[in-house]
């Protein structure tokens, strides 16, 4: 195990964050604000409770999921992309770090800006609504997870990626329309019976879900199958990328 | 001598179909500085990134310092660093940052004492603080070096390190690679100018279509197809070569005005009297004369042509 090899690649990405700090973390801190504003207190002052909770508070959870997913895609995903943009990856690829060490050196870091971004939204969240959390350790873990878990998918899209259109499209194709119909912003009980059942088929569904459950017990799906399928979910991601690296895909010619 | 790198059968075929490296077989020996030549497109960067671990080769097997590069390939890169053709750099990290990186990366603790020697020997420890991107052309390619020497390696491959690099850098380059020689480093270098290679290398590697052609010390190579000119310019130009000296290597240039012979520089009798001599039987006067020596130059192209 080469662990000076991991160390200088964690050091090296965290090194990039506080350098980019501004980008890296006052615009999700700011564009979250901005739905706590609209969504919280404007429009959240009208609607009535949700499972017994108000619509405000009721949207903290979700809101933190999708910050925190959206962060972690793109942190992981730059990550390794960059090295491929400028080519300086032929450094990584030649010196005597294996796979595993390369992914935890680069989701590491980006799964650790993560948390520490939804740490950052969860105490700004507290600017604007009340909220308590009634698993604390629960909640932690889901943030963990969630962070490692789509780091993860972020670095599979950062290996795959070939232009930087790429590292976009898949972020604004695919998670953005999961993230806004995974339930962040209502109850999957509120919707009609049919929509219920396909919504199911949507992961961040279960996040949400289970994430929302640890701040105030109240779970659209149980908690037990949230945690089992972050565990497939990020199963998926880990076979994919050993996949790349052994195929040496996009990597290796 | 004992070898450091010991290439068999080595073949690459790219998913395109093309292949650049066909049976390659060779060995580096250890300490020496080897000299890498062949035209563009012949394979150089190929072979050197399928040893660094960059391409997977298609077949064959590779050892480094008996270290086998896929199955033991932590041994085996630990061991190498590697320069590259192009300049490939984080261009928003600061020049210090990226050694200490790249010092990691290949499983070294932080050495501060190291750096700051390397950076000094490269004349780039009053830029350790820049990003990379606001250094010069050559200032990029000495990071590249620092980058590859910065963990201490056995063994150093310099892919074109001259290449758009200034005269005076060039000899900076060139004392700094004999000083690792003389600290123990293997050298492998690919270059275009051949008077690097006659002026570095211990033996030189001709590469052409993916084959290994000759591969010779440089003093031997030299020597074996080393040939001398003598040129011999003439009183009055002559219309063509007359009739008993053209079993002689003789030309005549386009004015008629020069004869160049070709003799080699190990034959016993050169064969210049004997000239001489029927050259005065045809009243053939000439003011002039001056022989040269082929140069590695001449040599390689020869080698390439005859290739081809
Ligand atoms: N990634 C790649 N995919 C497909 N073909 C490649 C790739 N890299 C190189 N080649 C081809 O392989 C051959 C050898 O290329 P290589 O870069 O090894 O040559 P070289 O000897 O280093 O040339 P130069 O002196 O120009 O640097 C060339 O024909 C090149 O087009
Ligand atoms: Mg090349």
């Amino acid at each position: 195990m080469n662990l000076y090899g991991v160390r200088a690649i964690y050091l090296f990405e965290m090194a990039r964050m506080w350098r980019t700090l501004m980008q890296s973390l006052a615009s999700p801190i700011l564009t979250t604000s901005l739905y706590f504003v609209v969504f919280g207190a404007a429009i959240g002052s009208r609607m009535g409770e949700i499972d017994g909770i108000s619509y405000a508070s009721f949207i903290v959870p979700g809101l933190l999921m999708l910050s925190l997913l959206g962060e972690s895609i793109s942190n992981a995903s730059f990550g390794i992309y960059f090295p491929k943009f400028s080519g300086s990856i032929y450094e990584l690829l030649s010196a005597p770090v294996s796979p595993i060490e390369i992914v935890v050196g680069y989701v590491g870091a980006a799964a650790t800006k993560s948390v520490i971004l939804g740490l950052l939204i969860l105490a700004t969240a507290r600017l604007f609504v009340d909220y308590e959390i009634m698993h604390p350790v629960w909640m932690v873990t889901f943030l963990l997870l969630t962070a490692t878990t789509f780091s993860l998918f972020g670095f599979v899209i950062g290996l795959w990626a070939d232009d930087f259109q790429k590292l976009q499209i898949i972020p604004m194709m695919v998670i953005m329309p999961l993230t806004f119909l995974g339930g962040a912003f209502y109850s999957i009980n509120m919707l009609p019976p049919f929509w219920q059942k396909v919504t199911l088929f949507n992961p961040v569904v279960y996040l949400v879900s289970g994430f929302r459950w640890s701040f105030y017990g109240v779970a659209d799906v149980n908690v037990v199958v949230s945690v089992a399928m972050i565990f497939v979910f990020m199963l998926i991601c880990l076979s994919a990328i050993w996949w790349i690296f052994k195929s040496g895909y996009r990597l290796k010619s | 001598m004992e070898s450091v790198i010991s290439i068999k059968n080595l073949n690459k075929t790219y998913g395109t179909g093309l292949r650049a490296l066909n049976n390659i077989n060779l060995d580096i020996r250890r300490g020496e500085i080897f000299a890498l030549l062949g035209p563009n497109g012949a394979g150089k960067t190929t072979l050197i990134s399928v040893i660094c671990g960059i391409v997977t080769p298609s077949g064959g097997t590779v050892l480094v310092d008996g270290h086998d590069i896929l199955s033991d390939f932590r041994a085996a890169r630990s061991k190498i660093g590697l320069v590259p053709q192009e300049l490939a750099n984080a261009p928003f990290e600061s020049v210090l940052a990226t050694l200490k990186f790249s010092r990691g990366l290949f499983g070294k603790p932080d050495n501060p004492a190291i750096i700051e020697k390397l950076l000094r020997d490269l004349s780039l420890w009053d830029k350790r603080h820049e990003k990379i991107m606001a250094l010069s052309g050559g200032m990029k390619r000495r990071v590249l070096i620092a980058k590859a020497l910065v963990h201490e390696p056995e063994i150093l491959f310099l892919d074109e390190p001259t290449a758009g690099v200034d005269v005076e850098l060039r000899h900076d380059m060139w004392d700094m690679v004999r000083d690792l020689r003389a600290n123990g480093v293997t050298i492998i270098l690919t270059t275009h100018y051949i008077d690097e290679a006659e002026e570095m290398a211990d033996r030189i590697g001709v590469i052409n279509n993916g084959e290994i052609g000759v591969v010779e010390d440089k003093t031997v190579l030299m020597n074996k197809l080393g040939k001398k000119q003598l040129t011999l310019t003439l009183q009055q130009p002559l219309s063509n070569i007359p009739n008993e000296l053209t079993n002689y290597p003789l030309t005549l240039s386009a004015d008629g005005n020069c004869l160049t012979y070709t003799f080699d520089v190990h034959q016993e009798h050169t064969g210049i009297p004997e000239l001489l001599r029927k050259l005065g039987k045809h009243d053939i006067d000439f003011k002039d004369l001056h022989s040269s020596e082929s140069s590695l130059e001449d040599i390689f192209v020869s080698l390439v042509k005859d290739k081809s």
